[in-house]
């Protein structure tokens, strides 16, 4: 018996707790629905937000059936941290893209003596996928007037390599943010669209 | 098309409020909480946290009683504290709809085990619905309610974190297959309604009636579907597997089972019949292929698929490449990359009162038990403050219990016995606990961590926040009077972020011989925002690079540059303070011996 492969596109959202994987994942999967797509979002809550990993996986095609995606397989890895990057390289398929923000959380943990911060955490990247977009999204979100707009850049990015319409994604971004934030958050998507 | 994209969670909250559910009670749990979160924000029902899962439940069957259609939500651990009103439930009936909405944790996410809670329909003798998706979860909350009504019993919705926490395209119109009953009130039904022992052996036989009835049920039940294709491979499977099953093996017969108790066995026979070579693809414990082994069918399952964890589609791949239907030449899976192993478990928020606490009570050489909450996340590096965990509530007995063996058996032990239990958690189940100990007068040092809120969940009301689920002002318990009125005069609030006078207090407490209670009283960092003026920074002139600041393990605190050299010194860094997560908790300018900590200078 064959294993099918679906024509189904796979993004894996990975950051730290608060650190907004949930919401950029919630627009993710709001596009893909307005654009006519069968879409699956899964992510775990729960102790999770308490500053520990956190990932969302995205799906969308004609017909979704699994909400998460098989290891290898993913299209695009969208990061919030480096760390995270490196942690779910592994998720992408052959040739699978990865844009990461190079922000660096160190666990406590790590001053526990638990473990260590991954060693030169972008030359992995770039080993291990295909014209990573590795980006600085931090200061740039602050300079554009608040850090939670890493979470806007990071889509204008994503948004560059998946098929789904301008236009849709602007919609979505336009009515999940606050009226008086609106402006901001298209500023910040062009920028992110600029930079990938 | 009016389509939305919503969780497990919101869909039944969705469905149980289009097919007309007015009442509605539970106690926050991982991963179910996001049911009566979402149905209490609907026009015209009423929904509320109640104290534990056992009252939860009993309301709801008091409220079915009346003929109005009810949920009960729980998670999978909450449904043992609840088991008692369930399984006499279960032969009472209700002429109102009961859905009982169970959220199993396979993986334990946030749990403390991964117990099967299928086997509580067929310990209970109730039907049992289990969704795969959100459409599901939302379509089965009326077939529910409807089963519940026509059979006088109460029906279990099955859920996983897989489809709790995950989202899908959901139809938001009703689509209700027969109206909405309208309540006949409250009537009396001694027999039926008053479980003394003669009443209830008249009972019993009626759930074993019914039992053969939704038997019958199932069998036509259009939640058990076949789906037949190549016949080589037929997979009977429910929940999330079955979508598991469909992503990998698009090709093989597939028996899809929606209504998991009672189990459709002529159905189940008809698809064994129809394919070569039976699997069972199925989460935690083989609760059907047990079944299908039974009826003397050859079947595999668990030999592939396995009994620990969540399902995935990897490990479902696994299992059939192992059974030799799918090719062993797969690709190779991805090698993780180096340096992807580095923990990031979950951590005490920056500014959380807790970890004020556990410092400070380390210092004791305490052996402590410790309750259910974030709390317990004290059990990690650098804090290891605890010692066990192991229910809700258990904390306080456990304590007794390990208190009054030292002493009887003249176990040569100088280490006090503490039992540390959050606010929500003592309402849950420690007031019982707490009452043992002064009853019988136990030599017990309890604190409760009061953060005004129930916090692992994220954030819920409590009998002691003063807001009831829907936001109305109610009353706020006051635990200092309670604890008194059960007859423990020893009890007295201290703030956690004194920590000398923490420290006083726990010597002062232990040197005291019998029950005695402490209560942080620090409302949870999350119902704040950041006060700028109140972040802590290093002072380079003065720091020393100790680390002594990060055995607090706040996450706002980590390393920074290099310590110019002395020579001969091991290399030593600046601590750190992360000024965008900093709460000014100012913990780590007291435990700093080198005053190098402060807040900024304007």
């Amino acid at each position: 018996m064959n294993r099918k492969t679906h024509d189904t596109t796979n993004v894996l959202v990975v950051g730290t707790g608060g650190q907004g994987v949930i919401t950029a994942s919630e627009i993710l999967s709001d596009v893909a629905m307005v654009s006519g797509f069968d879409t699956k979002k899964s992510e775990i809550h729960g102790m999770s937000q308490r500053g520990g990993v956190v990932t969302s996986h995205v799906r969308y095609s004609d017909k979704v059936y699994s909400p998460i995606i098989m290891e290898g397989e993913a299209d695009l890895l969208l990061s919030f941290e480096v760390a995270e990057t490196v942690r779910w390289l592994h998720y992408l398929k052959p040739g699978g893209r990865a844009i990461t923000s190079l922000q660096r959380i160190v666990p406590p943990a790590v001053y526990a003596g638990m473990g260590s911060y991954p060693e030169n955490p972008e030359e992995t990247i770039r080993e291990r996928s295909k014209n990573p977009i590795l980006v600085d999204a931090l200061p740039m979100a602050t300079q554009l007037g608040n850090p939670r707009l890493v979470n806007t850049l990071l889509l204008g990015m994503a948004s560059t390599l998946l098929d789904l319409p301008l236009d849709k994604w602007k919609t979505v971004i336009e009515n999940r943010v606050p009226p008086k934030f609106k402006e901001l958050n298209l500023v910040a998507f062009e920028q992110g669209r600029s930079v990938a | 098309m009016n389509n939305h994209i919503l969780s497990g969670n919101e869909a039944v909250a969705l469905g149980a409020y289009q097919a007309g559910v007015k009442v509605a009670s539970a106690y926050p749990g991982t991963p179910s909480t996001e049911i009566l979160q979402n149905f209490c924000t609907y026009d015209g029902v009423y929904a509320e946290w109640a104290p534990n899962e056992k009252v939860a439940l009993e309301v709801a069957i008091g409220s079915a009683m009346t003929g109005v259609r009810t949920l009960f939500t729980t998670k999978h651990v909450g449904l043992n504290v609840a088991a008692d009103p369930l399984m006499t439930l279960a032969y009472t009936g209700i002429p109102g709809g009961l859905l009982m909405v169970c959220a199993d944790d396979p993986g334990m996410h946030s749990s403390q085990n991964e117990q099967d809670n299928r086997f509580y329909a067929r310990f209970a003798q109730i039907p049992m619905l289990e969704p795969s998706d959100s459409q599901e979860a939302k379509d089965m909350v009326e077939a529910g309610l409807l089963l519940s009504e026509q059979y006088d019993t109460p029906t279990l919705l099955r859920m996983t974190t897989r489809v709790c926490h995950s989202k899908g395209i959901v139809s938001m119109d009703a689509a209700n297959q027969a109206p909405v009953p309208k309540p006949e009130g409250f009537k009396r039904d001694l027999k039926k309604f008053v479980m003394i022992p003669a009443f209830a052996k008249l009972r019993h036989p009626l759930v074993l009636e019914r039992e053969e009835k939704l038997k019958a049920i199932s069998e036509k039940s259009p939640f058990n579907r076949m789906e037949m294709k190549d016949t080589q491979i037929g997979i009977i499977t429910s929940g999330i597997s079955y979508q598991y099953v469909k992503e990998i093996m698009p090709e093989a017969s597939v028996l899809k089972l929606g209504m998991t108790f009672p189990l459709p066995t002529t159905l189940i026979r008809e698809f064994a019949g129809k394919v070569d070579r039976l699997f069972v693809v199925e989460e935690l414990e083989p609760y059907i292929e047990d079944a299908i082994r039974i009826m003397g069918l050859p079947v595999e399952g668990k030999t592939f698929f396995p009994r620990l964890d969540e399902l995935s589609p990897d490990t479902v791949t696994a299992g059939f490449v192992k059974a030799g239907v799918l090719p062993s030449d797969l690709p190779p899976l991805r090698e993780k990359a180096p340096g992807s192993d580095m923990p990031r478990p979950p951590l005490l928020c920056s500014g959380c009162p807790h970890r004020a606490l556990f410092y400070t009570l380390n210092k004791m050489k305490a052996i402590v038990h410790s309750d259910i909450g974030c709390y317990t996340l004290s059990v990690l590096p650098p804090l290891q403050s605890i010692e066990t965990t192991l229910c809700m509530g258990a904390s306080i007995s456990m304590a007794h219990g390990t208190a009054k063996a030292m002493e009887k058996a003249g176990i040569d032990d100088a280490r006090p016995v503490f039992a540390a239990i959050g606010d929500s958690t003592f309402f849950h189940s420690g007031i019982t606990s707490l009452l043992d100990v002064i009853y019988n007068k136990g030599n017990v040092n309890v604190i409760i961590l009061d953060n005004r809120i129930t916090a692992m969940t994220g954030g819920q009301q409590n009998p002691g926040t003063g807001k009831t689920l829907q936001m109305e002002d109610t009353n706020a318990v006051d635990i200092m009077t309670l604890i008194k009125g059960m007859g423990c005069s020893r009890v007295r609030e201290i703030d956690p972020f004194d920590m000398e006078g923490t420290l006083a207090a726990l010597k002062e407490e232990v040197a005291h011989d019998g029950p005695s209670v402490l209560i942080t009283k620090r409302p949870c960092i999350q119902l704040f925002r950041p006060d700028p003026k109140a972040v802590r920074v290093v002072n380079p002139n003065a720091c020393i690079g100790c680390k002594m600041c990060l055995k607090l393990g706040c996450p706002s605190i980590s390393q920074g540059d290099v310590i110019p050299d002395e020579k001969g010194k091991k290399e030593r860094r600046y601590a750190f303070i992360d000024a965008t997560t900093c709460y000014g908790c100012a913990i780590c300018e007291k435990v700093c011996k080198q005053n190098a900590i402060s807040v900024k200078k304007a």
